[in-house]
């Protein structure tokens, strides 16, 4: 009971933090058929930069100014370069981003050396929140849940109780016919590829000092919330949020399982020995294999569901 | 009355240069291959200043006569296919003498990539110097003469490590947990051997393996320890792996006692911090605050390496390896009277010489060092005993135990193939 209580908040914070990162991606790409592939670097970003400020004026502070930041470059990003890249087509703008990833890594190497920085959790957060059985719950994870879900709302209200996310939302389907309503139809793409990239940032600003902020963190999450927004389907911001939490959950209670093929095997009177070929892999537990589970959800998903859970374009 | 001079001059120095090649005072070049950036960067940097301190030191005491070393870093971010890119390219630009430590896979393959090197391009062999791959493969199936270990293996410090554990009764119940790697699997192997042979009544409760480098948030792997009702933990992880699962563990107040390899790394203490206190226990091959256990001349020569070392790059010092390299080396070159591999290679085998914990042998047999091993408790300084703290914390490792190199000495199964001597 304990243990699944736990495991279960582990994997719902590890889900939220996700999904902060992926409703970025996933509202680019709804909007602007742009793969971000740099994304993930605007998470690092978002982490040095909240390195960067908190160690001058403190961490509340650069809660808000850091993400701010991002969103700017973000948003100058899109203006000065994907906006002209655009008229070449899509492939043009995925490398853009792809060149651009590499160029932001190298960039913060640059600034920040290529160590870990430190980059630490604010004394005020740094307690346990909760104590249940004989387990304490750190209370930064609770922060982390708080933030990603006020975000989540944020969002969700912008969207549809705003004249701007009314307009966003019209631009997704009909560009063509909002532009000719009279509406700036390039400033909004980049309001919305500047907003995503402040998703991304806050992100970082609370992931850098939960985990460890190093040029390494973008590469590692990259790969994740393209899973998310493959699975969740391409642009469906509710599928982004349902995958995150899945996977999230998925993960941490793939951890705790110890069977493998061979327990699987020995429940029905057949026994494996070291000796059988291929022992090697049937003992493989799943506990094991649980950092290779989101690949194997995506490569499923893409078999049987290409449009994802919730998506709603085909492929 | 210059022009008188000129030809005596000459002559001296036309004496000097044919009188040169004798002792002539050489800068050997040893390349650091490690990884110098990322998460597990901290240390690599910590290992290359240690040896560029030795070095240095070496240099003004002339450890190696005539002769002075230099390490330069390579950066394999990690990987064994990047290291040997980095192998390559430091063969390429004449480098003889290789250093690598972190990571057993990437130890595993340079001695593979160098055994075949040295078997192609006679004349130009290379000599590798360990000083923290510790799978005990290296030294046994795998051994090779081009290999020397300066760390103490898996499987003397796991001698030491469940010797000391089966002595407390009020252990029950051990959880194993490892980096999914050469070195993880011996630790895992070597653990589950030694408890069996010591305290069979000890139930192994879980046995997790993780991949390196990978895991951000340890707290699933938490959950489960926790859930497994151990008293204990066993793992052989380092670096940022053992930093964020203590780091875990402290947040969801794990209480098990810890027994690691690796405490002592960049940014292991900072995460344990006040938590670890009493809990985290490690076993190494050496330990500053020994005043009880070692010589005092031993103690205070330590010691004022240590603190040299945190005034002048405010990290702490803890690979006292870097300093057998740098000290065998030297030595190995001065009494070959070459810096040729090959020979300071065969000179090297089976000395005797000076490390920070006095007098240790390279065993020719295997080219394992043998040296006492220490097991000691993350505690606070206390002004006698802990004396000196890690990263400023305020907390340091009281020493429990010394045990003797022929205690912690394991038998070899190496067959070495040796080249001939010329």
């Amino acid at each position: 009971m304990e243990f699944t209580f736990f495991s279960l908040l582990n994997g719902l914070s590890y889900g939220l933090m996700l999904f902060m990162l992926s409703s970025g991606l996933t509202l680019i790409f709804s909007m602007m058929g742009v793969l971000n592939f740099a994304h993930a670097s605007f998470y690092m970003v978002g982490a040095y930069l909240a390195y960067a400020i908190s160690s001058q004026i403190g961490f509340w502070p650069a809660l808000v100014i850091a993400p701010l930041l991002v969103g700017i470059i973000g948003a100058a990003v899109e203006r000065f370069g994907l906006r002209t890249v655009h008229k070449w087509g899509h492939i043009p703008e995925l490398l853009f981003t792809f060149g651009l990833s590499y160029v932001i890594v190298e960039v913060v190497q640059l600034i920040w050396g290529r160590a870990a920085v430190r980059y630490v959790i604010p004394p005020e957060l740094s307690g346990s929140l909760f104590t249940a059985y004989s387990t304490t719950f750190p209370m930064y994870r609770g922060f982390m849940m708080l933030i990603a879900l006020l975000m989540l709302l944020a969002i969700y209200l912008m969207l549809t109780r705003t004249r701007i996310g009314l307009v966003i939302q019209a631009a997704l389907t009909h560009p063509n016919t909002v532009e000719t309503l009279g509406h700036n139809v390039p400033r909004v793409f980049m309001l919305v590829f500047g907003g995503g990239c402040a998703l991304a940032g806050l992100a970082g600003v609370i992931g850098g000092n939960a985990f460890v902020t190093e040029p390494s963190m973008a590469a590692t999450v990259g790969s994740i919330i393209f899973v998310v927004v493959v699975v969740g389907g391409m642009g469906s911001l509710a599928g982004a949020f349902f995958a995150s939490l899945l996977i999230g959950v998925m993960q941490t209670f793939a951890v705790a399982l110890d069977n493998s093929l061979v327990t699987l095997f020995g429940r029905f009177g057949v026994d494996f020995t070291p000796d059988t070929p291929g022992y090697e892999v049937l003992k493989l537990s799943i506990s094991d294999v649980a950092p290779i589970l989101p690949y194997l959800l995506l490569v499923l998903i893409l078999i049987f569901r290409p449009m994802g859970l919730m998506g709603k374009r085909e492929g | 009355m210059t022009t008188q001079f000129r030809p005596l001059i000459l002559a001296i120095s036309v004496a000097a240069a044919f009188a040169a090649p004798i002792a002539a005072a050489e800068v050997v070049k040893v390349a650091f291959i490690e990884t110098l950036t990322g998460a597990f960067a901290p240390i690599g940097q910590n290992q290359l200043r240690s040896y560029q301190t030795f070095t240095e030191m070496g240099k003004q005491k002339k450890w190696a006569g005539e002769h002075s070393i230099e390490f330069v870093g390579f950066d394999n971010k990690g990987s064994p296919q990047e290291s040997l890119n980095q192998l390559k390219s430091a063969i390429d630009q004449g480098y003889r003498y290789i250093a690598q430590g972190n990571g057993s896979g990437v130890a595993l393959a340079l001695v593979d990539a160098i055994n075949k090197h040295n078997q192609r391009n006679p004349g130009k062999e290379v000599v590798f110097f360990n000083h923290s791959a510790i799978d005990p493969d290296l030294t046994n199936s795998k051994c090779s003469f081009w290999h020397f270990r300066f760390d103490a293996n898996v499987d003397m410090k796991m001698e030491a490590l469940s010797s000391f554990l089966a002595k407390d009764q009020s252990v029950k119940k051990v959880y194993i947990i490892g980096q999914n790697y050469a070195h993880g699997h011996q630790v895992t192997r070597a653990a589950k051997e030694f408890l069996k042979r010591k305290r069979p009544d000890i139930e192994i409760v879980g046995d997790d393996l993780h991949p390196i480098a990978q895991v951000k948030d340890f707290s699933p792997y938490v959950a489960k320890i926790k859930a497994s009702g151990a008293d204990t933990v066993i793992t052989g992880n380092w670096g940022a792996d053992l930093a964020l699962l203590i780091k875990a563990a402290k947040d969801s107040g794990l209480k098990t006692n810890f027994f690691t390899y690796y405490a002592g790394t960049s940014g292991v203490p900072t995460a344990m911090g006040a938590a670890g206190e009493d809990l985290v226990k490690t076993v190494g091959y050496w330990e500053v605050n020994t005043i009880k256990f070692v010589p005092k001349t031993q103690y205070e020569y330590s010691k004022g390496i240590v603190d040299t070392f945190k005034k002048k790059y405010n990290d702490d010092f803890y690979t006292m390896a870097t300093y057998s390299v740098v000290s065998l080396f030297s030595k190995a070159m001065k009494e070959a009277k070459s810096t040729d591999p090959v020979k300071v290679a065969f000179a090297m085998e089976g000395m005797k010489f000076q490390s920070m914990n006095g007098e240790v042998e390279m065993r020719k047999s295997d080219h394992q060092l043998q040296q006492p091993l220490f097991i000691s408790t993350w505690s606070k300084v206390d002004g006698k005993e802990v004396i000196n703290d890690r990263e400023n914390t305020g907390y340091g490792f009281r020493t429990n135990q010394k045990i003797e190199s022929f205690v912690a000495s394991q038998p070899t199964s190496c067959q070495m193939k040796r080249p001939d001597r010329s």
